[in-house]
């Protein structure tokens, strides 16, 4: 049995990928230098090694994580496989008692304290759920075009979000819908990802021009304006993926685009009316248009299309709504990022200070320890949410590409694990894995550069804070260690 | 092997978005990092803070070295209040001498302040006495949080010259479009000597960079100050003014409108200019400049208007001078010539009034300052077609003769504001009048119609007169510390006409001296030479007189004008005549300084609105 272990163990270290592991050491010591740039002090000079500091902590917390590393690396891999609906158990369970346990931190419920430390049981519940997830869609007879399984799958997705969102921590949550892209991998109809992406581009555009005049009718909204075209854009889109016949396509050219423009025209010069209504009135003809077609030549593809331009109507209806519903300080993050709110000195103040200290950096950088917005804290979080200035600050573009090419590189090496698994269950954990790091990449430094929403989520290996930290390893690691054991499954079976 | 699954070819779209994602994050760090400078500036600006170090203004001294502006230093108390952190406030209020009520009222009266931070220095009291600063200061170490800065504020030494000193204020958006050294709240000269010198006296503001925070709290010096420049002084000025002749002229017009100006005729050096009714300069210092300054504003006698510069009148008969000269010149008259005057000038149905009915050559012409010879002088020389071609030529060259004296055109004087004044050309004739003849223009021949010009340029023409042909342009300041002056000040600009045919003129405005229009300002002690004028206008006439003196080796020529002031003689000989004895003799004999207080007493009423000039 001994060396049985031993011979398993010694082909780990064989056949571990090392290339992931070298980007990930890179990232945490980069990661570290970020940190002291971010918390230096130019008053008291810096001991980065002084416990008292972050820098030192952060240490403290990447030490503890490679040694978290090495232990995941040394557990046999089955056991994730046969945990992981105890371990999702028990983290639905200690979100759930999160809220109550909490000590208030700005507003979040997400800290418990244990000792003198606190962790953040959120950061770790990903994979935890992630590993559920891989459980159960790898179940041989699971197929996710089946409306029960792709439901249940959806559920222990939304299980833990709503969770998390309770503990108010919406930006925690958010990242969930990053197992949308792993779905979309394992067979979950393109459509489904697409009308994701058009409902975004829906409440953007909606929200963001919605107050502004189209060609100076100041009784036209842009914003609805231009959601009607893109409805009738993505519309013939859809018809000419799905269909492929010219006719209602044509058809659709002609008497949609061809009104609404007839329609902006009448207005404009004839009698001014707001083009809006019209839109309406040609969508909803469209939408009838393509059911009648649907019921004469039985053709369910006409259907769908109906409905998607129909349920993209009423989406864009309803995310007026939406935006009424949201908590104060999240629809003015929304707002400022859109534009709509020139506030310098509080929500956009983030995202100004952000693109200043990154702007400054220039070529190369001022340097190690040399920024100025970030050291003297015109930047706000900038040891975690904006971290990512610093690197932009002092480092430049030259390193902020490195940075960027790395995370690159992680996630395209992760997608060449995933695919070489030779079981779902290894791979869909693997996309699991690389979803989540895309995501967090893609808002964290998307924020910082003023393109996506100010939702507060870590920059993985960089960002502060040891629960981030581990959470992120522990995810890494437990991947890696499944891709080390992949050849002993064939093997032994 | 489970990897070749359906959907395998899925790996491509996604990794398709990871790259996606970082290239347009590169594009947009591109855009943010290397085309645009403007984030690097507002880091900077962000981060360091700039402490300007003001230097001290130039100060400005009269002719014999009279300290007239200088600057004293002013105390500030600031408060930081989030360093008020164990402050014993009755002790504070005790030390400097305020009430408890006082204390809160200003502590909450700061927090409305544009740019309050309680982090920064927020003004607490301000303008303290020297006595309560040095008192202050011992004690301030026991109070945390407070802080005194040091600061200049423009002192005058006599309530005289304000049109000329002018006065410093903040600067407006323009001041910081035009010149990118000021920042808002800086200063700047406004008008007068202190708007024109603004680069000289200014100097050089220092700068000394200091880290701070987002809160404002000041992080150290950048780099032990190594890019920290010192404030360089601004330059003295030294005037040609000489003060107390300057606060002569200003007695002497007390009650009444108008100016005098003096001018060195050798140097072109203006010794005084004074515009009345005329203000304190320390009404424009510090806070209650604004509120005075409109106040001064809306003052219908228009106290603000520098009349010596700004101010355009008709310079009467004080400008046959210069019809004299010109005929002469152009071989018109001969100092012979003489014109019969039947009470003035009469032609057809024109008639220009004069006051006697004689036949006179040049010089008694100018004594007596005949109007009929001047008139019959210009209206042979418009009407010379032998030697003009059309009367159109001959006014221009008439023109041309003004110009070369000096009228027309601003005289290029270092005050801001200039005057040009009015000489009317042919252009200006065919335009306004159609067909015209000598006839329909003549009253330019004794300083009336179209004729204009600005105190100074009659100070000038005497100056000329009495250089014998030549005019250094007048200026105020006589020497810049350091610099060499404006070539412009010490040239000498020749008119057209011949030294000798000066000499005629200077004899006749001897000759009014001593026997016609202005001999109240004959004196036993040197030779004045003048001629007076009496400006018609729509009101009652304006007193008007211009002479130097002596009339060999000129140390002085002086204009006066007194605007409704009735005959030349009433007001501006006498005057002219004390300015003259105070620079020449130094002080006034027994006899003027009784006549200096009768006219610092005598003031004329003036009714406004009424279309005054």
């Amino acid at each position: 049995m001994a060396t049985v272990r031993d011979r398993e163990r010694g082909g780990v270290l064989r056949s571990l990928d090392w290339v992931t592991i070298v980007i990930y050491l890179t990232l945490l010591g980069l990661g570290w230098m970020s940190v002291c740039g971010a918390t230096y002090d130019f008053d008291q000079g810096g001991n980065f090694l002084d416990f008292g500091t972050r820098s030192g902590m952060q240490l403290v917390w990447i030490a503890t994580s490679l040694i978290l590393g090495t232990v995941l690396l040394l557990v046999d891999e089955r056991l994730y496989e046969n945990f992981s609906y105890v371990l999702y158990a028990l983290f639905v369970v200690l979100l759930f008692v999160t809220p109550f346990l909490a000590h208030d931190i700005k507003g979040s419920l997400s800290w418990i304290k244990i000792g003198t430390f606190s962790i953040q049981p959120a950061e770790f519940a990903k994979f935890a759920t992630a590993l559920c997830i891989a459980k159960y869609m790898s179940a041989s007879d699971y197929n996710i075009s089946r409306w029960w399984d792709f439901g249940l799958t959806c559920f222990l997705i939304l299980l833990p979000m709503v969770l998390i969102v309770m503990q108010k921590e919406t930006g925690s949550a958010l990242v969930y819908a990053a197992f949308f892209l792993m779905l979309y991998r394992e067979g979950m109809p393109g459509s489904v990802l697409f009308s994701g992406v058009a409902a975004v581009v829906y409440f953007v555009v909606g929200v963001r021009f919605a107050a502004d005049p189209l060609w100076e009718m100041p009784y036209v909204s842009l914003g609805q304006f231009t959601v009607f075209l893109l409805i009738m854009l993505f519309t013939i889109g859809l018809l000419w993926v799905y269909t492929q016949r010219f006719k209602p396509i044509l058809a659709v050219i002609v008497y949609g685009l061809g009104g609404t423009l007839a329609s902006l025209l009448f207005a404009k010069y004839v009698i001014p009316f707001n083009v809006v209504w019209a839109q309406l009135g040609i969508t909803m003809a469209m939408v009838v248009y393509l059911l009648f077609l649907g019921i004469r030549h039985r053709y369910g593809r006409y259907v769908y299309v109906a409905l998607f331009a129909l349920a993209s109507v009423g989406f864009h209806y309803s995310s007026g709504l939406m935006m009424s519903k949201l908590k104060d300080h999240q629809r003015t993050r929304i707002e400022v990022l859109l534009g709509l709110k020139d506030d310098p000195r509080n929500a956009g103040y983030n995202v100004i200070q952000a693109k200043i200290a990154i702007g400054s950096g220039g070529l190369r950088g001022k340097g190690f320890l040399n920024g100025t917005q970030t050291k003297l804290k015109y930047v706000p979080e900038q040891e975690t949410d904006f971290i990512f200035c610093t690197v932009g600050e002092e480092e430049g573009f030259l390193g902020c590409s490195v940075v960027l090419g790395l995370f690159l590189l992680l996630i395209l090496r992760l997608i060449h694990l995933a695919e070489r698994q030779p079981y779902a269950f290894g791979r869909i954990y693997g996309y699991c894995v690389l979803s989540i790091f895309l995501f967090h990449v893609f808002i964290n430094v998307g924020m910082v550069l003023g393109l996506t929403p100010v939702i507060g989520i870590p920059l993985p290996f960089f960002s502060y804070g040891g629960s981030s930290l581990w959470g992120f390893t522990i995810l890494l690691f437990i991947f890696l260690r499944m891709d080390a054991g992949r050849n002993r499954f064939v093997h032994n079976s | 092997m489970g990897s070749d699954h359906l959907y395998s070819n899925r790996k491509y779209v996604l990794g398709g978005v990871a790259v996606g994602i970082i290239v347009v994050y590169l594009i947009r760090l591109f855009s943010l990092q290397l085309m645009s400078e403007d984030f690097k500036r507002n880091a900077d600006s962000n981060a360091f803070l700039k402490r300007i170090q003001y230097p001290a203004r130039g100060a400005i001294r009269d002719r014999n070295g009279e300290l007239m502006v200088y600057n004293q230093p002013s105390y500030d108390i600031m408060v930081v209040k989030s360093e008020m952190k164990g402050l014993d406030t009755l002790d504070l209020c005790r030390s400097l001498g305020i009430e408890r009520e006082w204390f809160d009222q200003r502590m909450e009266d700061i927090t409305k302040l544009v740019g309050y931070s309680t982090y920064t220095q927020q003004p607490f009291k301000n303008q303290l006495s020297a006595e309560e600063f040095s008192s202050f200061q011992e004690k301030l170490f026991r109070f945390p949080g407070f802080y005194i800065q040091k600061r200049n504020i423009r002192q005058y030494a006599f309530p005289y010259a304000a049109h000329i000193l002018g006065d410093v204020g903040e600067v407006n958006p323009a001041d910081i479009e035009a010149d990118d050294y000021y920042q808002s709240g800086d200063y700047i000269g406004k008008v007068g000597v202190e708007r024109s010198y603004e680069r000289e006296l200014r100097g050089e503001k220092g700068v000394e960079i200091l880290l701070r925070d987002a809160n404002g709290r000041i992080k150290g010096s950048y780099q032990n100050g190594k890019f920290d420049r010192a404030p360089v002084p601004g330059k003295n000025l030294t005037l040609s003014i000489d003060i107390e002749l300057q606060a002569l002229g200003e007695r002497l017009m007390k009650g009444k409108l108008g100016s005098i100006v003096a001018i060195e005729p050798a140097t072109g050096e203006v010794l005084c200019m004074v515009s009345s009714p005329t203000y304190d300069p320390h009404l424009m210092v510090g806070k209650l400049r604004g509120a005075n300054n409109h106040e001064l504003s809306l003052d219908p006698r228009k106290p603000l208007l520098n009349r010596a510069i700004m101010g355009t009148y008709p310079p009467g008969s004080t400008f046959k001078t210069s019809q004299a000269l010109t005929f002469l010149q152009e071989g018109i008259i001969t100092p012979q010539t003489a014109y019969s005057c039947t009470g003035g000038f009469r032609f057809g149905g024109m008639k220009v009034g004069c006051h006697g009915v004689h036949t006179l050559a040049l010089l008694p012409a100018i004594g007596t300052s005949c109007n009929g010879y001047f008139c019959w002088g210009l209206y042979y020389m418009l009407g010379n077609r032998k030697k003009y071609k059309t009367i159109q030529e001959a006014l221009t060259t008439w023109k041309d003769y003004m110009v070369s004296m000096g009228f027309g055109y601003a005289l290029g004087v270092d005050l801001p504001g200039e005057k040009r004044g009015m000489i009317p050309n042919a252009d200006y004739y065919d335009k306004h009048l159609g067909r015209w003849n000598p006839l329909s223009v003549i009253s330019i021949a004794i300083g009336q119609g179209e004729v204009t010009l600005t105190p100074l340029q009659i100070a000038n023409l005497g100056a000329t007169i009495a250089n014998r042909g030549y005019y250094i342009t007048p200026h105020i300041v006589k020497e810049v510390q350091g610099e060499p002056l404006d070539t412009l000040y010490t040239t000498k600009h020749y008119t057209h006409v011949d030294a000798r045919n000066y000499e005629y003129v200077v004899e006749g405005m001897r000759r009014a001296v001593t026997g016609g229009t202005c001999h109240t300002a004959n004196n036993p002690w040197y030779e004045v030479c003048g001629k007076t004028g009496t400006a018609q206008n729509r009101g009652h006439d304006h007193s008007v007189f211009m002479g130097f003196a002596p009339k060999e080796h000129p140390q002085i020529a002086v204009a006066v004008y007194v605007e409704n002031g009735g005959w030349g003689a009433t007001y501006g000989v006498p005057i002219g005549a004390l300015i003259m004895e105070k620079y020449i003799r130094g002080e006034l004999s027994p006899q003027s300084e009784e006549q200096a207080r009768s006219f610092e007493n005598r003031a004329i009423h003036y009714v406004y609105g009424n279309g005054q000039r």
